[in-house]
Order: C-alpha cells, then structure tokens, then sequence
C-alpha cells in the first residue's frame, strides 16, 4: 500500500463543458438523491421482498400488476397515497407527523458519501465513513420519536427496544468499519477503494477486495446493518406478532410509506457501503487505481454499474439471512452484540492494527 | 438433550441452504421437477379432492320434503315449503294417496357452516355433497340457492367412492 490511497480523488475527472456554478451543482445533486431513494427502495423492494422471498418459499409473488408483476410495487405505493392520514387523537401530533420525515432524512443524507465512480459522488467528504455512521444514527431519533407519538403502548415499547437495539449494535457497525478505516489508511470512501484496488495481499499477492482479510468485519457489519434496519431476525422492535407492528402501527397512508420507504432505501445504502468497504465498490478487480480506464468518459456509466451489481449481492445476503432466521428474543439480541460481535470486532481489529504496522 | 452439532452455528448454515436450494428448486422448470407449490388460482385450478365439501346439491325427485334436514340443521339455513295433495289410488276403488308436493327448498349459503348434518340425516338420498367452490357473489342474497340452482350442480357429484386409496388393508380386518 505504497501508493497514496488519496491520490484517485484528487484526480477527480469533469466531464468537459459540465461545470455548473455551485448552486446549479447542488440544485442537481439533491435532485438525483430524491429520485435515487425512492427507486432503490423500489428496486430492492420489488426484486428481494417481493420476488426472492417468494421464490424462498416455493411460491411466485405478485404476478397481475405488470410484467410477470414487477410493477405490483407501484401499485402498492399509489395505494399508499390515496389512503387518508390518520392521526391518533391522543398522538403528540407534530412529532407524531415528523417522524418518518427524520427516518426519511436520515437515509437522504447516507446518500451524500456513497461513490458510484471516481466522480460520480454527491460530495467526496474526507471523513466520509464517520458521516455515513452519524447520519445513519438519526433514524434512532425518528423511530424513537413515532413510538413516542404514536400515544401507543405497542409502538412505545417498540420506540423503546428500537432504541436499545440500534444504540447497541452501532459499536459492532463502527468497530467494523474501524478495521477497512485502519487498513485503507483513510476514511474517504473513493480513498478506500483506491486503496482496495492496490491491495496487495502481504505487499505481494494483488487481491482487489477488502473481504478477504476483512471477512469477520464483512460479517459482522452485514448482521449489524441487518439490526440497524429493525430486519428479522433482528426486528424486535417491530414484531408484528406481538407488538402489531411496533412503531409503525398507528401510521397509515403515505406516512407509513414513508417509513417502508426508510427501510429500504437504508438497506440499499447499507449495501452499497458494505460493498464500498468490502468489496472494492465501483473498482474493478485487477486493474489499479491510477488506471486511465477508470478517469476515461466510458467509466462514468461502468462505475455505477458495478457498484449496483455489487450492492445488489450484498443486498442478497441481507435478505437472504432475513428470509431465513426467525426472529431473536430480546436478551439474545444484545447477547449476540454484546458478547459475540463486539469482541471478534475488537480482536479483529488490533489484528489490522498490528497486520497494518508489520507489513 | 438436544444432540450438540459438529461446530457451534452448524444449523444457522443449514437454514441458509434450505432457503437456497428452495429458491433455485422454485425457479426450475416444470418439466425439471421444481416450480413453485402454488398455484396462480383464476389461470390455473387445483383439482378438490373427490369428496370435498363444496356445496350441497338437491336431487329434486327423491326429496319427500320431510323436513329432517332442516330440523337438523344447526345454523337453520334449510328452508322448505310443501303441501299435500292427494294422488289417483294405486288400485282401482282404493283410496287415493297423500303425497307430499315441495314447493321451495333452498339452502342459504351464508349461514352454512358446511357441518353436513343434512347430508348425512337424509333417509332418501336427496342432498349430496359437491366439490364445486366457485359460487361467491357480490350481494350476499344471492348466496340463498333455490332449489333449482342446487340441483344444477348435482352432475358434479362425484361417484360414490367407499374407501380412500391405501385404506383397504385395514377395512379387511373389519368383520363383514
């Protein structure tokens, strides 16, 4: 790891005649954020919860709404809409009407850091991975918040173990970036996969992934953005089966969109850094970050490409293991936390540090 | 006791299998022997087993409108009405016969419970079950069958079939 994780973004290739003044650049860019969300969320959604899940339980899914379905999701979203608001009467209803806003948000802004190309990036932050993790915490406050408004006892109790539950399994999530952070030597998401494309495997052997010295943290983060996303196995707090939804259970409506919409979108952006971290995100395997291909115009559409079929295999596992384990109980749900994920983070991780310092 | 597996964590790897190897069998052709277990119900049926219980059907002729069925009936969803008429004598200088004529007989298939009570109390072999199960409406009065249309479905029934296949061995060992 000779060469400067950092010198890719730096060399940032701009499409000539594209330069617009900053507040075009940023019209743009929170535009293209808006559309990203919700088709993810529909992608993920149509392709996973619809269709892998049922082929998961030897049935076919939705199959009137489209093509073979595929558009039963919409349907469903335009159904959503049309539905009336109910608010509860006893509900605190401003933070009862904010909180799948700030769920919302919170997914928004883990949009900003992800990198799609040496360029293609809302805004290339230096502390990029400490920014995903921030941003990625405010969906504690909105769920807290709707089980707080909801005037519900389910929902509190839900809003309640939710925050138990994402508070606790931040630590395995951040311990297993710490590992890539350590090894890249840098926090900017394009540094990291600059510097995975030049990983060379003891300074020797090239091995373009993360994932391969780093599998327990592949592991590790895959379970604990499993917990993030309140998913099975790790959904206690929206247990349908004995707390009718949790959280969700007073919204209806677009409100309620809102909040499937935050799941799903967040799951995408948790594979895609998963797939940054791990798998070398937009890079190919076997051609170095100073390559010319990866500055030429043609990577511009190649980039985004790879990074979704990756994203799209994390995104695999995710729902694999959803679609498979049943739902933990409480006290084993912080025991696999604490006293499984967190010590094979922490043992991982010094081992980096002293891999790190040796070679 | 639970037996204790090779390495701890075994049986999370055989769940992600059966997941797997039930997604990849789902996704198989027909003729490969996967395909889904489903079935997409308007485009395509699942046979109902012989003697499933469908809806009741009412061959008209044998009913003598004794009223057994209705009496029987737990949710009272038979309704009969008949009257008495007198027949010419079977014998010339007899007296003529009392017969039983059944004006109405329906059966209201939103109060059914499909015990089949009536099936089985009928002495005449009048009412029959029928594995037909599409006769849902949109107003629920018209789930009220006269008598007519319950005799519509009585070519469905299926033949009279004494014991389920595989059964046999045990039946011998009843005395006849």
């Amino acid at each position: 790891m000779s060469a400067s994780p950092l010198a890719l973004v730096g060399s940032a290739p701009v499409l000539a005649g594209l330069d617009p003044p900053y507040w075009a650049a940023t019209l743009i860019k929170v535009g293209v954020v808006a559309l990203l969300v919700p088709t993810t969320a529909l992608i993920l959604g149509i392709v996973f919860l619809f269709k892998v899940m049922s082929w998961m339980q030897s049935r076919l899914g939705p199959q009137e709404a489209g093509p073979r379905g595929l558009l039963q999701l919409l349907a469903d979203g335009a159904k959503f809409i049309q539905k009336q608001d109910i608010i509860p009467d006893a509900a605190d209803r401003f933070v009862f009407k904010v909180a799948p806003m700030v769920v919302l948000i919170s997914t928004f802004l883990l949009y900003v850091i992800i990198p799609a190309g040496p360029s293609v990036v809302v805004e290339s932050l230096d502390t990029g991975v400490f920014f995903a993790l921030a941003m990625s915490s405010i969906s504690v406050i909105g769920i807290l918040m709707a089980g707080w408004g909801s005037a519900n006892k389910f929902a509190l109790m839900s809003g309640i173990r939710a925050a138990g539950q994402l508070i606790a399994y931040e630590l395995p999530m951040v311990l297993a970036v710490v590992g890539v952070v350590i090894q890249a030597g840098t926090m900017n998401l394009n540094g990291i996969i600059a510097a995975q494309a030049d990983f060379k495997l003891f300074g020797v052997v090239p091995f373009p992934l993360f994932l391969l010295t780093q599998l327990p943290m592949f592991l590790v983060f895959l379970a604990a953005a499993q917990a993030e996303l309140t998913q099975p196995p790790f959904d206690m707090p929206v247990a349908e089966s004995e707390l009718v939804g949790g959280y969700q259970v007073e919204y209806s409506g677009f409100r309620f969109l809102f909040f499937f919409m935050g799941e799903f979108a967040t799951a995408f952006a948790f594979a895609a850094l998963a797939s940054v971290l791990f798998l070398g995100g937009w890079s190919l395997p076997f051609v170095a970050s100073d390559s010319d291909f990866y500055t030429s115009t043609a990577f511009w559409l190649i980039g985004p490409v790879v990074l979704f079929t990756k994203i799209m295999l994390v995104s695999f596992l995710i729902f694999w293991f959803r679609f498979t384990y049943p739902r933990f109980r409480e006290d084993q749900l912080q025991k696999v936390c604490w006293k499984y994920l967190i010590p094979i983070c922490l043992v991982w991780v010094s081992f980096t540090a002293i891999a790190k310092v040796v070679w | 006791m639970p037996k204790i597996p090779a390495f701890p964590g075994k049986g999370m790897f055989v769940g992600l299998g059966v997941t797997f190897k039930e997604m990849v069998n789902t996704l198989k052709p027909d003729s490969k022997g996967g395909g889904p277990v489903t079935v997409q119900y308007p485009h395509e049926k699942e046979e109902p087993a012989p003697r499933s219980r469908g809806v009741i059907t009412l061959f008209e002729e044998n009913c003598t409108s004794c009223m057994l069925c209705s009496r029987e009936c737990p949710d009272w969803c038979i309704y009969i009405e008949a009257h008495k008429y007198l027949a010419p004598p079977r014998r010339e200088g007899g007296k003529p016969r009392s017969k039983n004529a059944l004006d109405r007989f329906s059966i209201d298939f939103s109060l059914c419970m499909y015990c089949g009570i009536c099936v089985e109390v009928c002495p005449f072999d009048a009412l029959f079950w029928s594995p037909e199960y599409e006769y849902s409406e949109f107003d629920i009065k018209n789930l009220l069958h006269e008598k007519e249309r319950l005799g519509e479905w009585f070519d469905t029934v299926p033949d009279f079939e004494p014991y389920e296949a595989g059964s046999e061995q045990k039946v011998k060992k009843v005395p006849g």
